[in-house]
């Protein structure tokens, strides 16, 4: 066993971490880089949309706005919002159990990488001629080689195919982290509900990732390897592709919304100072819905002709998960009723949810009736309804979550009165451009068409939608502005900032990088709370002080990571078409394809047989800690 | 090793794969993994159920040499026999057992895979090919995959069987050949689906 670990510095600390914490941090950085670029597209569909019959990009505006409209919802689900949940659970989810990393840390850092290079990969789609265009479900014929010419759809199949990897492998560490690692007395139903929360959704990423992994590389084998399988002339479905996608795509919202109900839980419960209300129905109602999400796909599909008894079926399915979406806010209304409540940025955050999700349910159930559907069907107000469950759900929550839990990931409190700015311009903002967008809808306006005549009664509302958008730009301004005044800022926050209940805030701060010098005995729900009502200062250790084990940092997953970066190049390019001879002949015969794999291949097998034990940090180090870290 | 003085020693060394956390870890991860791929099979069986009926005049009940797939299911199988015999060699602690087991199952394993490799040289004679059909690119797409499997199978056993004369036994690698044994029964029980729904299926027609 090696006791002295190879410390890296500066970069190369960040390049080989495999510390939970910070690679939730670079998950949050990537995935704020990325809200940003599907920031910049959303302000640009608007300006487009802002006033009727405009061509804001020339010319080629139809197709850019194509192209735009593709990577802003790629961009926000694939590349903005996972990654940002995925770094919450990465920094706060081990702290919540009690566990001094993730099950699997070498695991989590190639998770991380793969999805930042599927998401690079994605991207520079931008300067290669030709963004994907076929929307983010990217239909089939739409995004066969006959109707999408660019590359831009391979960049779309193979990007998220790299990413998906990522997301997978990442689901899989955070389910055999919270089976395998809680502390002792930790109960799974003692578990905070963020944690339960990130449970369920990984057990949503394990079985829908695979049908979309699956899904893409048929696609991908369709446009480059002249595969039949979605092709009409000789016999494939179109259909199939759209069954594929939804069975993934549904199960994906659940992904995105569960954590964020177990961010909203987490949160309003802290700020009432009151235990959560209904503990064991809101853990079974995030059972049901992450059940039932498989069980509902077909309602995107209720104007494919599928049948009356297929759209009955789906149509009953899909409004049975109002029963067990219902509990869960009849639960947050009940613990914030004569709870002492603080009304400060995570919380007005967190509470200005219950309202907007509400109404963003209530049109999902008015989408769900497959009659009235085929009205609404590729209508604005689809756009309205599921902007106010993702933008009003999951992104509200994402803010509290960032407002909440800033002080234990970056040792700093955000500033109240830009963080209370944004709350009011980004909320404001955010009805006055989709609240309107359910009425344009319901007069027929259509989603995905680049622009629309005057004169039909839908210009003032598309003008108020538009100047919605700047404003909920100008609140999220005013969140970057306040992170960059935290960070020069020289104050630390002090451990608990919020008298918290959970875990997390028995740790002193900044957070070692062991976590719990002894791993915490947990005696109840909201352990920490139990043991201040207690009268207890911090958390009865489970423990005496010991040896910690360590695992080793490793630059193996950047360049596995890398590898299939180039290796996704390599296959996306085997038809030459680039203005350099050498280029066209090396990727031609597959051989950039090739070297990316056998990359990626040979740091699989230097993990193999090379042993990485760790190493330890003895007790005298653990004992004179404080200066160091 | 049923002596009750070794009886401590005996209930690690009866499972090293999960004396340690970090080996629990391994076996419970590789667990879900099947799981996600289990999905992920699921998916191109229901593509190739969809897609099997939509050929260019290749039947599969033309196509299909059942002799051939009989040997190759047959061989398949026994290797997933000799692995458990291997996994069952890892919980006697006898790595010497072991070894020689893993070595039977990559040689059944490579065996497999050039039939398979002849099958679908066959095919492509008689105008079966990826891009033929929509029965073709779903066929290949299936049968592919599984055959990846088996590769990547025979390549990771084969570097664990060098581990194992080098390293031996321990806690440390035990996980290791106990998750390659999931791994390589995972792929057996596919190729079961496969006989069932692509060959016999294919042989009566559909």
């Amino acid at each position: 066993m090696a006791h002295k670990a190879k410390k890296y510095k500066g970069l190369m600390d960040w390049l080989t971490t495999v510390d939970h914490k910070k690679i939730g941090i670079m998950y949050l950085i990537a995935g704020a880089f990325f809200f940003v670029i599907g920031g910049i597209e959303a302000l640009l569909i608007r300006l487009q949309l802002m006033f009727p019959d405009i061509r804001a990009f020339g010319d080629d505006t139809a197709q850019i706005f194509n192209e735009l409209i593709t990577m802003h919802g790629t961009t926000m689900i694939f590349l903005a919002a996972m990654p940002i949940l995925f770094g919450l659970m990465n920094a706060i989810v081990p702290l919540q159990i009690g566990a001094r990393d993730v099950a699997f840390p070498f695991v989590n850092a190639l998770g991380f990488w793969t999805f930042l290079f599927g998401g690079l990969l994605l991207n520079i789609s931008l300067f290669t001629g030709g963004m994907p265009d076929a929307g983010w479900t990217s239909y089939v014929p739409l995004a066969s080689n006959e109707f999408s010419t660019s590359r831009g759809v391979d960049f779309y199949t193979i990007g998220l195919q790299i990413a998906g990897i990522g997301t997978l492998i990442g689901g899989i560490n955070f389910l055999v982290t919270i089976i395998n690692m809680r502390a002792p007395g930790m109960t799974f139903m003692r578990m905070p509900l963020f944690t339960w929360a990130t449970f369920v959704a990984s057990i949503i990423i394990l079985f829908a990732f695979p049908a979309f992994a699956v899904g893409l590389i048929l696609l991908t084998f369709d446009r480059l390897f002249d595969a039949n399988f979605f092709d009409v002339a000789s016999g494939g479905s179109p259909v199939l592709w759209q069954h594929i996608f939804w069975i993934f795509g549904h199960p994906e919202v659940y992904i995105l919304i569960l954590p964020a109900f177990g961010i909203i839980s987490d949160i309003i419960s802290n700020f009432s100072r009151k235990r959560l209300f209904g503990y064991a129905s809101m853990v079974f109602a995030t059972m049901l819905i992450g059940f039932l999400g498989f069980m509902v796909w077909a309602h995107h599909m209720f104007t494919v002709g599928l049948g009356p008894v297929a759209n009955a079926l789906f149509a009953v399915a899909t409004m049975l998960i109002a029963v067990p979406t219902g509990m869960k806010v009849f639960n947050w209304l009940l613990t914030l009723w004569g709870g002492q409540i603080t009304y400060n940025t995570a919380n007005l955050f967190a509470m200005s949810f219950i309202p907007t999700f509400v109404m963003g349910g209530v049109t999902g159930v008015m989408l769900a009736v497959a009659p009235a559907n085929a009205q609404m069907h590729d209508t604005y107000f689809v756009v309205g309804h599921f902007h106010y469950v993702i933008v009003g759900g999951i992104v509200l929550s994402l803010f509290a979550a960032a407002y909440y839990w800033w002080p234990r990931m970056f040792n700093k409190e955000l500033n109240e009165g830009l963080g209370k700015f944004t709350f009011w311009t980004f909320y404001i903002g955010f009805h006055l451009t989709f609240f309107v967008q359910h009425i344009l809808g319901l007069m027929g306006m259509p989603r995905r068409v680049f622009t629309y005549l005057p004169n039909q009664g839908w210009d003032t509302m598309n003008l108020v939608s538009s100047i919605g958008a700047f404003l909920m730009g100008i609140g999220f301004l005013a969140t970057v502005i306040n992170i960059v005044i935290t960070t020069a800022k020289k104050k630390k926050s002090v451990a608990d900032p919020w008298d918290g209940r959970t875990l997390e805030w028995a740790i002193p701060s900044p957070t070692p990088e062991y976590n719990f010098k002894q791993l915490p005995l947990v005696r109840s729900i909201d352990p920490l709370f139990y043991e201040k009502v207690q009268g207890n200062k911090g958390m009865t250790p489970a423990e005496p002080v010991g040896p910690i084990h360590m695992p080793n940092a490793s630059i193996l997953p950047f360049v596995m990571s890398f590898g299939l970066f180039v290796a996704g190049l390599g296959f996306m390019y085997q038809d030459g078409g680039l203005n350099n001879d050498f280029l066209n002949f090396i990727f031609e015969n597959f051989i950039v394809a090739f070297v990316g794999i056998g990359i990626t291949l040979l740091c699989m097998f230097l993990r193999s047989v090379i042993d990485d034990h760790g190493y330890h940090i003895e007790v005298e180090e653990l004992e004179d800690e404080g200066a160091k870290i | 090793m049923s002596h009750a003085s070794h009886e401590g020693e005996n209930k690690i060394m009866h499972q090293p794969e999960k004396a340690t956390l970090e080996g629990r870890n391994k076996v419970l991860g590789f667990w879900l993994f099947l799981g996600g791929e289990t999905v992920l099979f699921g998916t191109l069986f229901a593509t190739f159920i969809a897609l099997r009926g939509e050929s260019n005049g290749v039947l599969a009940k033309d196509l299909f040499d059942m002799t051939l797939v009989a040997i190759a299911t047959f061989i398949l199988l026994t290797s997933s026999l000799t692995s458990v015999l291997a996994t069952q060699a890892l919980h006697r602690g006898n790595a010497k057992q072991m070894i020689n087991w893993l070595i039977v199952t990559v040689i059944l394993g490579f065996s497999f895979l050039g039939l398979e490799i002849y099958e679908f040289y066959h095919y492509v004679h008689l105008g079966h090919t990826f891009s033929s059909s929509p029965f073709g690119s779903s066929f290949y797409a299936l049968v592919g995959f599984h055959g990846a499997h088996v590769a990547l199978g025979v390549a990771w056993i084969t570097i664990l069987i060098v581990q194992g004369m080098r390293k031996g036994i321990t806690t440390y690698t035990a996980p290791k050949f106990y998750v390659a044994g999931l791994y390589w029964h995972f792929i057996d029980v596919v190729w079961v689906f496969i006989f069932t729904v692509v060959y016999l299926m294919g042989e009566v027609g559909f």
